[in-house]
């Protein structure tokens, strides 16, 4: 059997003190309990993620993608559930029990994440260049011609002029912006790349090159990706398999044909039926 | 003879929720295809032909029934219960599905997009250059046209396109949904001349045709499907 690179178990992010209906696995009203108002973010999730593969993330807002996504960036602190990353002591280890030291590691290392907002993913008054570096800094980098080395290959890979690497991230347009995203999250060659709707608010042609991209980096790289994405269209693009979310659970996961050619839950019916 | 695929009472049903019922679409079909095998299927519209092929490439999931493929990687397994990871390896490198669209990635040259499918087989960026070439001149595609976005091919050069790239890897198995039902004569019988060719090269098909004529001389059975059940069939000379 084939061992997963990165492997979520029971993931559970809520935000409240539970009461005893809603921790006995009463019904939630969403996903919030409708007694002591907890909300459950992420109830019980199981994830697993393999080497080279594009994992699609489909779902209303509000359904937890996002809090996945940020749970494993270590941008939320998570309430229960386990984490194991191949890259990371050969998975024996559970990425969320680390120390802040660790997680650090972690994420600067093994990890790299788009936000659907460049905003938090980049420094906007930076120049773009020193965006990068930052992040190849956080991973122990001195050598200043070194990292001029790898800026420079990673700005050429996204497509950005090496003349506007001194400029902030403020001054570019969008899509320009998300290509800065992907070059930082490159930069020190992740396991598993995070993209949280990387194409969101984006004109189709810079989508296209953004998606292009994408491709691009799995096919050089085989680097794993769990890909958040509204559009049924770019995840029938891109995901080799797919998972829907409703109320922070995960209520169906399959091939990315099949979740949208032959989808088994109320939810996911309607979501392929409200395609345009 | 050897089998490479046994389906074994195949039944797909649709249950919509919103409508709150079930709608039946193809029930209890058995039938075995012989390595390097060809079997037509024939139906009218909405009588359930797609759905046993895509029951078998899994875009659907079967209700009741087994799919029974002898793969190379991991011996006889049940298409039904295979795991996503297994399905996917088998798509990328032993079971190609044909249609009559073409489904490629935007601003992807036909060539490219033949090239991403040898690419998924796992073959290196030069062999796989190579090798899409070579399909691309197999499948008698204009030059002149490799390195153009195919949204503007005619469906005949648009149906070559996806024989290429389905063939490029080489698959053992070859699902066709009615490939030629867009095309003229002339270019239907080049696809038959085409696929007279895979079939000799040893690779087994099931393909879903409308016309019987074409048909004649190159499957080895027919299978006539309507409502849902295998009907009768024949054997072809």
């Amino acid at each position: 059997m084939e061992t997963p690179i990165l492997r979520i178990d029971h993931l559970t992010v809520r935000y409240g003190n539970t009461c005893e209906y809603c921790r006995n696995g009463g019904a939630l009203n969403k996903n919030t309990c409708p007694h002591c108002k907890t909300v459950w973010a992420c109830n019980d999730v199981n994830v697993q993620l393999y080497e080279g593969e594009i994992l699609g993330i489909v779902g209303e807002s509000g359904s937890g993608k996002s809090t996945l996504m940020k749970s494993l960036y270590f941008d939320f602190d998570i309430t229960e559930g386990q984490g194991y990353l191949q890259a990371y002591k050969n998975g024996q280890e559970d990425i969320f029990a680390q120390s802040l030291q660790q997680k650090k590691y972690i994420r600067n290392h093994i990890m790299g994440m788009v936000y659907q907002n460049p905003m938090l993913g980049l420094r906007m008054d930076y120049s773009s260049a020193g965006n990068i570096a930052e992040k190849l800094i956080a991973a122990g980098q001195r050598n200043f011609g070194a990292m001029n080395d790898r800026v420079a290959e990673l700005l050429d890979a996204v497509e950005i002029l090496q003349s506007r690497k001194k400029e902030p991230p403020k001054n570019f347009s969008g899509g320009m912006q998300q290509r800065v995203q992907i070059s930082k999250a490159l930069a020190n060659n992740p396991a598993v790349l995070l993209l949280d709707e990387v194409t969101t608010g984006l004109d189709l042609s810079v989508q296209v090159k953004v998606l292009e991209l994408i491709r691009e980096i799995r096919q050089k790289f085989n680097v794993s990706m769990m890909l958040v994405s509204h559009d049924l269209a770019v995840i029938r693009m891109l995901a080799d398999r797919t998972i829907v979310m409703l109320d922070g659970k995960i209520i169906e996961q399959g091939l990315t044909d099949q979740i949208l050619d032959d989808p088994q839950q109320p939810y996911t019916q309607q979501l392929v039926h409200s395609l345009l | 003879m050897e089998t490479i695929l046994e389906i074994h009472n195949l039944s797909k049903e649709f249950f919509l929720h919103a409508q709150g019922r079930a709608i039946k679409s193809c029930k209890n079909i058995s039938f075995t295809l012989p390595k390097g095998g060809f079997i037509g299927i024939v139906g009218t519209s909405g009588a359930g032909k797609s759905t046993v092929l895509r029951c078998i490439y899994r875009t659907y999931l079967a209700t009741t029934g087994s799919v029974m493929y002898d793969s190379l990687s991991y011996g006889k397994l049940d298409l039904v219960k295979a795991t996503e990871r297994q399905m996917i390896h088998l798509r990328k490198v032993e079971i190609g599905y044909v249609s009559q669209f073409l489904t490629i990635l935007p601003r992807t040259t036909a060539k490219e997009h033949v090239i991403n499918g040898a690419l998924d087989a796992g073959f290196s960026y030069e062999e796989s250059m190579q090798k899409a070439e070579e399909m691309l001149r197999y499948f008698k595609l204009n030059e002149n046209l490799w390195d153009i976005y195919p949204n503007t091919f005619s469906g005949g050069e648009k149906l070559r396109l996806n024989l290429a790239h389905a063939m490029v890897k080489a698959p053992r198995l070859l699902l066709l949904d009615e490939p030629t039902a867009s095309l003229d004569n002339n270019t239907k019988i080049l696809v038959k001349e085409l696929l007279m060719k895979l079939k000799a090269e040893g690779t087994s098909i099931i393909g879903i045709f409308h016309d019987l004529e074409f048909m004649e001389g190159l499957c080895d059975e027919v299978y006539n499907i309507s409502a849902g059940q295998f009907q009768n069939s024949k054997e072809v000379s």
